[in-house]
């Protein structure tokens, strides 16, 4: 944008701010400096990019076709442009402060400067110190998923998308169609949860296993989110529900396997340098992964399943 | 800087001086991200601006004689634009993701600046916000009062804090610095008397953890350990290590920071990746069994057979 046109477009908003009755386009183009000079053709392709350039930073501009009027008239409504009075005690502006840090590194951290710049404009003083929390705390979102754009405008436009989409085992990748209800970080991990089209059930997303780009399948505005649908319920995994635990006895060299012995239940002597631990487990295969980890200090007794899923993998290493 | 970000800029720049009076040129440029020039610019910029008719006395007057800023006649524009959706939702999420950090001690305040935001964004802001949600992690809640006394009392602390990747436990004494919450995983950033340097210590990792009735003194050169990027930092001079994974064994990619993962078909990746400690790679790779094959280096993939086949005849001589 040249330095002309952002002074035609900061004229024409001082001019609809401050007009009392609406402007029809005619008199706008007498109005303000820069349109003068273009032909009738040119000035209503100008005037048309200059509106929506003006809608998409957020500026209401508000339409009025009176019946009697053959064209229509255009004004911004003070109180639908101006950010309400607000006022912030100290602590509030301490935990404001906090608050915009979180994005810092993350592709909100745009919107989350802009968002304290508005608030420092209006007199509004935030506290970037984070005030009595004395930097003692610092909480950051890290959104390096290059889905993650795209799918918190889709979030936010209540708009479907489609995606390629790698399955769990990896080996094949699916385009999805999703009616997207929201984003949500688990343990580091973003996931988007909605409605899957394709299976026809509410499903989550792993936003690192959206293999490529997230482009849009319908109209905004048409995906509804259903009345309270617990987005953190969907994207815990299975293995916090009631499953059944059982004990494995595990063989560890003494003065190895700390974390093994961190979650025992039980630690005994087993004679010759060897302890022998109960190690509350639910999945074998995880079991497994972990015990196989600890070579030879560590040997699953039983169950024979989960000592021949430790066998299996360690023969797997040598296969 | 791009000028379609430069209208924004002016219609936050000229409230923010109608509310800071007598404002100085280098500060102004400092909040606004601006160099001194550029932001000279910007005020002869909005200098030839105003209402229509654009006679002396419709332009905004600004002078910054002496790098004190005075602007005058902008009555219009006064009030900064509302917040934006995404400038809203960026710092509702974030308060939001605040409120659900156990023990966090600013409770009331985060409520009042909860409501005040919500008022302010509008119906939209406060709905999408409440579709993006980060989780706080729970496993961490029994260390977490613990350390945020020692905070706010300055105090040192003593941890007894496990190392998966040496798989070991260790006593520490650290003197606590600042409480870290990266993606809802906390960590505590401080002085560590054993490594003699700042550490970073995952706050789900401490085994026990206590308040001693020492003044902490972290050294006055001391700074906060950066969580960037990932916490998982290894270092340039740690050793390439090549793996190729099978479908199953996809996931090393999504935990674990790699330098390069190349795709091999049908669902197999080739990944290089470096850890600061040989341990964890050998338990790595035997975790993986035949999902996952060390290429190189090959004195790692000769340890990998060793350390399975060691730990396969235990399982020999056990039975």
């Amino acid at each position: 944008m040249s330095r002309r046109k952002t002074e035609r477009l900061l004229n024409l908003v001082i001019c609809l701010l401050a007009t009392r009755r609406p402007l029809t386009a005619e008199h706008i183009r007498q109005a303000v400096p820069g349109y003068d000079s273009a032909n009738d053709e040119a000035f209503q392709r100008m005037f048309e990019r200059d509106k929506n350039e003006l809608r998409e930073i957020g500026i209401p501009i508000e339409v009025q076709k009176d019946p009697w009027e053959e064209d229509p008239g255009y004004r911004i409504v003070r109180q639908a442009y101006e950010l309400p009075e607000i006022t912030l005690e100290p602590d509030e502006a301490a935990v404001v402060g906090l608050a915009a840090r979180v994005w810092q590194r993350a592709s909100l951290a745009e919107a989350a400067s802009g968002a304290l710049l508005k608030l420092r404009a209006g007199g509004v003083e935030t506290d970037e110190t984070g005030g009595m929390l004395g930097g003692a705390l610092e909480l950051r979102v890290d959104t390096q998923d290059p889905a993650f754009p795209a799918l918190w405008e889709a979030v936010r436009d209540r708009r479907p998308v489609r995606f390629p989409y790698r399955v769990a085992a990896g080996e094949s990748v699916l385009t999805r169609t999703v009616e997207p209800w929201g984003v949500v970080s688990r343990r580091g991990k973003w996931y988007v949860v909605g409605y899957d089209r394709d299976r026809e059930a509410p499903r989550a997303f792993r936003l690192s296993r959206i293999s490529g780009p997230v482009v849009p399948a319908g109209r905004p505005g048409t995906v509804t989110v259903p009345e309270g649908v617990d987005f953190k319920a969907m994207v815990a995994p299975r293995d916090e529900g009631p499953v059944q635990r059982r004990t494995a006895v595990i063989r560890v060299r003494e003065g190895s396997c700390q974390g093994l012995r961190q979650v025992a239940g039980a630690v005994r002597p087993a004679g010759e340098g060897w302890d022998e631990l109960e190690v509350a487990f639910a999945d074998p295969e995880r079991l497994a992964g972990w015990v196989a980890g600890f070579a030879a200090d560590a040997v699953v007794v039983g169950p024979p399943d989960a000592r021949d899923a430790v066998i299996r993998r360690l023969k797997g290493v040598l296969a | 800087m791009s000028t379609a970000d430069r209208l924004p800029r002016l219609l936050a720049l000229v409230p923010y001086l109608m509310s800071h009076p007598g404002a100085q040129v280098p500060e102004v440029a400092k909040i606004f991200g601006l160099t001194e020039k550029q932001l000279i610019d910007d005020l002869q910029l909005v200098w030839m601006c105003g209402l229509p008719g654009h006679t002396p006395g419709d332009l905004i007057d600004v002078s910054w004689d002496g790098g004190e800023i005075v602007i005058d006649n902008a009555d219009t524009i006064a009030r900064p634009l509302r917040l934006g959706v995404d400038e809203a939702s960026a710092l509702l999420v974030a308060l939001r993701m605040l409120s659900e950090m156990p023990e966090f001690g600013e409770r009331d305040a985060l409520s009042r600046v909860i409501a005040k935001f919500e008022q302010a964004a509008g119906e939209g802001a406060a709905t999408v916000s409440s579709q993006v949600a980060v989780e706080v992690d729970g496993a961490a809640l029994d260390a977490l009062p613990v350390v945020n006394e020692a905070l706010r009392r300055a105090r040192r602390l003593s941890l007894r804090y496990y190392v998966p990747g040496r798989d070991e436990i260790t006593p520490r004494e650290v003197d606590p610095m600042r409480l870290v919450v990266v993606d809802g995983r906390s960590y505590l950033s401080g002085w560590c008397y054993r490594a003699e340097a700042v550490r970073l210590f995952r706050l789900d990792r401490m085994l026990s953890v206590e308040v001693l009735d020492v003044a902490a003194a972290p050294p006055e050169d001391a700074v906060p350990d950066e969580v960037t990027p990932g916490v998982f930092r290894p270092s340039p001079t740690d050793e390439l290590v090549e793996l190729e994974l099978t479908p199953a064994g996809r996931w090393v990619a999504e935990y674990y920071p790699c330098e390069s993962v190349e795709e091999l078909g049908e669902g197999r990746l080739r990944v290089a990746l470096r850890a600061r400690d040989q341990g964890w790679l050998l338990r790595l790779a035997l975790r993986l069994g035949d999902t996952g094959r060390v290429v190189s280096p090959s004195s790692l993939a000769g340890a990998v057979r060793e350390a399975a086949a060691a730990a396969l005849s235990r399982y020999e001589s056990v039975a």
